[in-house]
């Protein structure tokens, strides 16, 4: 048992710290927020030159060969920091499905173009009656020759807006809920037939409906067994799972910082309010919510080594229920102690909220992983 | 960063288990299960067997008598005991006393009192708390004006638990009523049960228990060399005890236990017509628990790995704070699903708890009947030791400096 980091995950850390302490302040957000994708393509080749988007990735392909580990200490830095580039869409999902699914030469191709910063992806798979379940897919996959045409509409895909080749899951056979059936495709953005409409996310980011009609995928472009996909998405979603878990983390722990700092210097009554034990017993609360979330950011990491996807899947359900629930509190009460500054734009801390809120809704909330915990029997056996 | 276990540690985790599996009478783990505490003769009779194997006092170095384990092992060891479930050595002896006589108490004080902790001959119980002082434990008013080579007793200390069986109190006394502040001018001071002017009356909690019990002290003659430390500086031992015990707050292995047992009881329980397990809003509110008792595992395990890093060194850490509410909440949880579980059955009390009926075959099952008791019970677990409001204070000062 050993919580220790290794010399370069350290390092890897302090450095991302650095440069993020140096050009990620709240004002310089601001601006990034206000660039036309609605994040800075600065800041994208500054984590290109840190590694950070070869980082998962084989060193022979390319990359930086790092694991979960590494993943969690990226994930939290950027969370702290609220960032908005598209780290965890091309990055964790992307990435995720290149590393579990695309034949050596396809990645031989791409990854070395994720690691430059020059290659964005996106992973389309939210349908309008989908809502978290990833096996209810009603766009279609039909065989036409050696490929294969997709018919469909995806909706909020995250950077879906500006990303050039977008991950897409579409039944190739079965019924609409059927586990079986189930493809992955790589689709070029700018293929005939695939139209995109932006919008803005309510923490500030941009995403995108995504409208697939005859849209003609190439055999190379399929990512595992297009007839069974889903143990595949299902392995990248409890990577991003993962990633996400430790962003939250990273983001309550900013959270925290500004409502503590704002409890020692905001006077009411002549006094600071931190000296109010009802604030004090609140501000425990959340620090015990976030020390119990950093506790399971650190057993999602761990668990994604587990060989069983059953078992895998079960963590990763207790993992975001615990990550949900705390996030939903901290978000809350964060705010509260701040009374109205809070819940205005030019304070952080509501940034904290809405991207806490955003991490909420997706890959399924704290009931719904409560729910599917609970349908496979809990993680203590009787 | 690894969360497993080394293969030492889990041969370790093995040789506990199969000396438990062993060992322990059927009778003191069915009544352990049950939720009641072991019998003053099970107990002791088991903290004889741990003596013998040297397991008796997990935390004490080697050169007091400990058997030399990592905190690791330390926390093995108890999640081992907690989950068979066996009787933990007696606490107030091993676990609160003893290590502060080895910190505060003379040489003379270790080689009188530390091997009666060890072997589990001494039974001792604490008189910290009086009506007068519970969260504000230093406003304590109990008494002890040095009269030559004594001290003379007089007050009252409350909610001592075990105090009928104990041969041994250990006592915070107010030696210097004109000290400055309240803290300064108590003495840690060890007092013989059997000395004259002791009263020990019976407190019978929410459950038609006897665990506790007032203590009343009328001109007891304690002797000079039963003060631990200086007389006036009591209140670094309380502080030093309080904070001592760190990871064992969170009784993980106690809410696995539990656990484990409920989804048994909860797969027989029926429910509409079907077993209880098979209602989803129940096994919601169980998977809930199930995953803030992970987190609280791995947070465990942090301060674990933490205390095994800086190895002989053993300062208080709020850290404890956090793993005691969290613990208590944690199992109080696991009580109210088992009153769920138990429905009407709720109603029955205990037939044990009534001496004429111990005989008697049962009416509902006893599980189902202590199910109430034991949630009554435990409301205790968020109230000593310092209360959870108590530990958010504490949280809020040390942690987060407000």
């Amino acid at each position: 048992m050993d919580f220790d980091l290794s010399e370069e995950q350290r390092l890897l850390r302090e450095s991302l710290t650095r440069l993020l302490a140096d050009r990620y302040g709240f004002e310089a957000r601001k601006g990034y927020a206000r660039e036309p994708e609605g994040w800075s393509r600065a800041m994208w080749a500054a984590y290109a030159e840190l590694g950070l988007l070869g980082l998962p990735f084989a060193e022979a392909e390319g990359g930086y060969g790092g694991g979960a580990v590494e993943t969690m200490l990226v994930a939290e830095a950027l969370g702290e920091a609220l960032t908005l580039e598209p780290w965890l869409a091309t990055v964790v999902l992307g990435g995720g499905f290149l590393r579990h699914g695309a034949r050596a030469e396809r990645r031989a191709a791409l990854v070395p173009a994720i690691a430059r910063g020059s290659l964005l992806l996106a992973f389309a798979s939210t349908e309008a009656q989908s809502r978290w379940d990833l096996h209810d897919v009603a766009t279609t996959a039909k065989r036409d020759g050696d490929g294969w045409v997709l018919e469909g509409r995806k909706l909020v895909v995250l950077h879906g807006d500006v990303a050039d080749r977008l991950v897409v899951t579409a039944r190739s056979g079965g019924g609409r809920r059927d586990r079986a059936g189930i493809g992955v495709f790589l689709v070029d953005a700018k293929a005939p037939g695939l139209t995109r409409r932006g919008h803005r996310t309510n923490d500030g980011r941009r995403a995108a409906e995504v409208t697939l009609a005859g849209v003609r995928v190439a055999a190379e472009d399929v990512l595992g067994d297009p007839a069974d996909g889903l143990p595949l998405i299902e392995r990248v979603v409890d990577e991003a799972i993962a990633a996400l878990a430790a962003e939250a983390v990273g983001v309550m722990v900013a959270a925290q910082k500004l409502t503590l700092d704002y409890l020692k210097m905001r006077k009411q009554f002549g006094v600071p309010i931190g000296s109010f034990q009802v604030l004090q017993h609140k501000a425990a609360d959340v620090m015990m919510a976030i020390e119990q979330s950093r506790s399971m950011a650190m057993y999602a990491a761990m668990s994604l080594e587990e060989p069983d996807p059953l078992e895998r899947g079960r963590a990763m359900s207790a993992v975001k229920a615990q990550i949900g629930r705390a996030a939903k509190f901290v978000a809350e009460e964060t705010v509260q102690m701040h009374g109205g500054i809070g819940i205005t734009m030019e304070y952080a801390v509501a940034h904290c909220m809405a991207r806490l809120g955003a991490i909420e809704a997706m890959f399924g909330n704290a009931e719904f992983h409560l729910r599917r915990l609970a349908e496979t029997g809990g993680l203590i056996p009787a | 960063m690894d969360l497993r276990f080394t293969e030492e540690e889990r041969a370790f985790r093995r040789m506990v288990r199969d000396f438990i599996d062993r060992t322990l009478p059927d009778e003191t783990r069915e009544r352990m299960a049950s939720g009641r505490t072991p019998t003053k003769a099970q107990w002791g009779w088991w903290h004889g067997k741990l003596h013998e194997q040297g397991w008796s006092v997990p935390d004490w170095a080697q050169e007091h008598g400990g058997p030399g384990w990592t905190p690791v092992q330390r926390y093995i060891f108890r999640e081992e005991l907690q989950q068979a479930p066996a009787p933990q050595p007696q606490q107030f002896g091993t676990m609160m006393v003893g290590p502060v006589i080895i910190a505060f108490g003379s040489e003379a004080q270790k080689s009188r009192f530390l091997p009666g902790i060890r072997s589990g001959k001494d039974w001792w119980c604490q008189g910290f708390s009086e009506p007068g002082a519970g969260s504000d434990l230093a406003s304590l008013k109990t008494s002890a004006r040095r009269v030559g080579e004594h001290y003379i007793v007089n007050g009252q200390k409350t909610w001592t638990t075990l105090a009928h069986w104990a041969d041994w109190i250990f006592t915070l006394v107010r030696t210097d009523p004109n000290a400055k502040r309240k803290q300064e001018g108590i003495g840690f001071l060890l007092i013989d049960m059997k000395s004259p002017g002791i009263t020990v009356r019976p407190i019978v909690t929410i459950d038609g228990e006897h665990e506790i019990n007032e203590v009343f002290f009328d001109d007891v003659k304690v002797p000079v060399e039963n003060m631990v430390g200086d007389e006036t500086r009591g209140w670094d031992c309380a502080k030093f005890l309080l904070s001592n015990e760190r990871t064992g707050q969170a009784r993980v292995g106690m809410s696995k236990e539990r656990i484990r047992r409920l989804k048994r009881i909860a797969a027989e329980a029926p429910s509409g017509g079907r077993p209880l397990i098979e209602d989803i809003r129940f096994r919601e509110r169980l998977a809930a628990v199930e995953v803030e008792l992970k987190a609280l595992e791995i947070t465990t395990m942090r301060v674990v790995a933490a205390e095994q890093k800086a190895l002989g060194e053993r300062k208080p850490d709020p850290a404890s704070s956090l793993l005691k509410v969290k613990g208590s909440e944690i199992l109080q949880s696991i009580s109210a699903l088992m009153v769920e579980a138990a429905g009407p059955y709720g109603l029955a009390a205990p037939m044990a708890a009534a001496p004429e009926g111990a005989n008697e075959p049962e009416i509902v099952p006893d599980w189902a009947a202590m199910a109430q008791p034991i949630w009554m019970n435990w409301r205790k677990l968020s109230i000593y030791g310092g209360t959870n409001e108590i530990q958010r204070n504490i949280m809020a000062k040390a942690f987060l400096g407000l």
